[in-house]
């Protein structure tokens, strides 16, 4: 194919059906430069991560090494064992998972469902005043509330509990609500014109019609909310003071701590990289199983409404 | 359109019918509005004006912390600098080179959802991961670029020990974890219409005459969202420099936000925390006005108005 035509998905379509048509010769420094670029950019991009991984593995003779070692030999795989042994790191995931991303996630999304029902699916009068307001507060950054919110918590006892960093999930989120807007409008409208001829309430749409059909947006929308919290590291950094609360975010920062006041402890790097590998790998389990869930939210995203 | 709005008009009494409803679904978002919203930024208004350290009630002090701050704490002026050369470099950088990367996909490209998700994934992993990892890699003595440096016989680079690359390090780890402006962009770049780009063709526009004139044009709102994200996501900036640097070396990274957090759960000065997050809340509004007005100018929204 020519790179005219690479560039040109019109003109490409058109060419295709010609079968390749020979390319010249700059075309091919062309087309050989692209690829030369885009390995090189992937195997940056992927670098920092290949080195965690792999440092995971070493003692300390191979972390201090100029040139430094890139595959550890030996492989100490004893190390993440090790080093998810030093905290209680088993509690830390179960906290996470339990605690904060399981339940501030079944909040986000049915809240924000029914929320972005209300915005989409029904013509109301202050209807687009109240989205753009929505919308608008996606921009009132966490910082500015953090302070007030923090007292709050505080004069109600919730400091030293998940409840701030959960509660506020079950009303909803803006950024979750525009989402899930975007898809519900996409639904066709007959269908709920013949559900409530045949007397179903708004509610019963919402929950038999609806919801139904938008499973993909909520795999989206729950994902992404479930990859905040596993991800979220100043909500528990300010509410959760006692070690036994810890999420695994805050577990990494302690480990690093312990490794680090006392001078440089044995190991302590391998540690340090085999524990935010184990954090990282569910993640990346995650993507791979659900690529084009992520990719279609992500890109959704980006859609004016 | 016109026909759209007489009908509007027409269906009025059903729209009010539907306006409980309506009311009720969204009733949660309108609490939360009232609770994590209105009220704290009201509230974090009312507790700037006093002394508050958590522990003795809140004493009114009337402007003395916002005087305070403009006027007798160098540490503002420097989180402000370090946010926006922060900010000013971050954006666009991170916009260039996320666009720059989809149009590189965009390009017919064997393997193209490989790259993607290459190049999509750091900006999922944890940041207190990145964090770990990057201060390990960028660490002047065992990090691994220094060792590669040394290894060539190159001297080290003291990336974020030092004043000077402090920052500059931390905007090298926010484009390499700027996947997501780069899906939106990509997502945008395969919806340009082709017809477009054959009419250019036929006007005998090249490549880049096609890119800068029809590419670009149309991905203006796009660029106009991420911008808007960026610079959002750039004033708030925390767990980066907080775990990394700790707001240092020699304050190179105490960024706004990072000294509020200091200001706040540190030194337990929420009259005064209170105070920079007003100001912070009306710098990102003036930013975001002057974003939006200007948008009128350069963002290209289709042929008919929406």
């Amino acid at each position: 194919m020519t790179v005219k035509a690479s560039s040109v998905p019109a003109v490409q379509v058109l060419r295709k059906s010609r079968r390749l048509p020979k390319l010249g010769v700059f075309e091919w420094v062309v087309e050989i430069i692209k690829y030369l670029v885009l390995i090189a950019l992937a195997f940056s991009f992927m670098l920092p991560l290949y080195w965690m991984a792999s440092s995971a593995l070493k003692d300390d003779s191979q972390v201090f090494t100029v040139p430094p070692v890139w595959i550890p030999r030996p492989a100490l795989w004893n190390n993440f064992w090790d080093a998810w042994g030093i905290y209680d790191f088993n509690l830390y995931a179960l906290n996470t998972v339990a605690q904060y991303a399981v339940p501030s996630t079944l909040g986000a999304v049915f809240s924000s469902a029914i929320v972005a029902y209300g915005f989409a699916r029904l013509r109301w009068p202050g209807r687009d005043t109240l989205f753009s307001i929505c919308i608008a507060t996606m921009m009132v950054p966490f910082q500015v509330t953090m302070v007030p919110l923090f007292i709050t918590f505080k004069h109600l006892g919730w400091i030293n509990t998940y409840l701030p960093l959960i509660v506020p999930a079950y009303f909803g989120s803006p950024y979750l609500i525009f989402l899930l807007r975007q898809f519900f409008k996409t639904i066709p409208e007959e269908l709920s014109d013949a559900a409530r001829i045949d007397g179903c309430s708004e509610f019963g749409i919402f929950l038999r019609i609806i919801l139904p059909l938008s499973r993909p947006a909520l795999a989206v929308v729950a994902l992404f909310n479930f990859l905040w919290a596993w991800n979220d590291y100043l909500g528990p950094l300010i509410y959760l003071h006692q070690v036994e609360q810890y999420t695994l975010a805050l577990g990494i920062e302690a480990l690093r701590r312990t490794m680090t006041t006392t001078g440089i402890a044995k190991l302590a790097y391998p540690h340090l990289m085999a524990v935010s590998t184990i954090v990282t790998v569910p993640i990346l389990i995650v993507f791979f199983l659900a690529q084009r869930t992520f990719i279609e939210g992500i890109s959704l995203t980006g859609l004016k409404g | 359109m016109s026909i759209l709005r007489s009908k509007r008009l027409h269906v009025f009494p059903s729209q009010f019918r539907s306006l409980l409803p309506g009311l009720l679904f969204v009733s949660p978002w309108l609490l939360a509005f009232v609770l994590w919203t209105v009220y704290p930024t009201a509230a974090s208004l009312y507790y700037s004006l006093t002394r508050y350290d958590l522990i003795q009630p809140p004493v009114f002090v009337g402007l003395k912390n916002y005087i305070e701050i403009f006027t007798n704490d160098p540490h503002f002026g420097r989180a402000v600098y370090n946010t926006l050369y922060y900010v000013g470099f971050s954006t666009p950088l991170g916009i260039i080179s996320a666009f720059l990367l989809a149009s590189l996909l965009n390009t017919r490209v064997v393997g193209r959802s490989v790259f993607r998700a290459i190049f999509f994934f750091p900006s999922i992993v944890p940041a207190v991961v990145t964090a770990m990892v990057w201060q390990f890699l960028l660490n002047v003595q065992y990090g691994a670029i220094n060792s590669v440096l040394r290894g060539l016989g190159l001297p080290a680079i003291p990336f974020i020990s030092s004043p000077q690359l402090a920052k500059p390090s931390l905007i090298l780890i926010h484009m390499w974890a700027q996947g997501s402006a780069m899906v939106i962009f990509l997502a945008a770049l395969q919806d340009v219409p082709r017809a477009l780009y054959d009419a250019a063709q036929v006007d005998g526009a090249n490549a880049l005459q096609r890119f800068r004139h029809v590419t670009v044009p149309l991905c203006t709102p796009v660029i106009l969202f991420n911008l808007v994200m960026s610079f959002i996501e750039g004033f708030q900036n925390f767990t980066l420099p907080w775990l990394l640097t700790q707001g240092g070396p020699n304050q190179a990274t105490e960024f706004y936000t990072v000294f509020l957090y200091r200001n706040a759960f540190i030194y337990l000065r929420m009259g005064k925390a209170s105070a920079l997050a007003w100001i912070l809340f009306v710098i990102i509004v003036a930013f975001t006005v002057v974003l939006f007005k200007s948008s009128a100018r350069w963002v290209y929204y289709g042929g008919e108005s929406e």
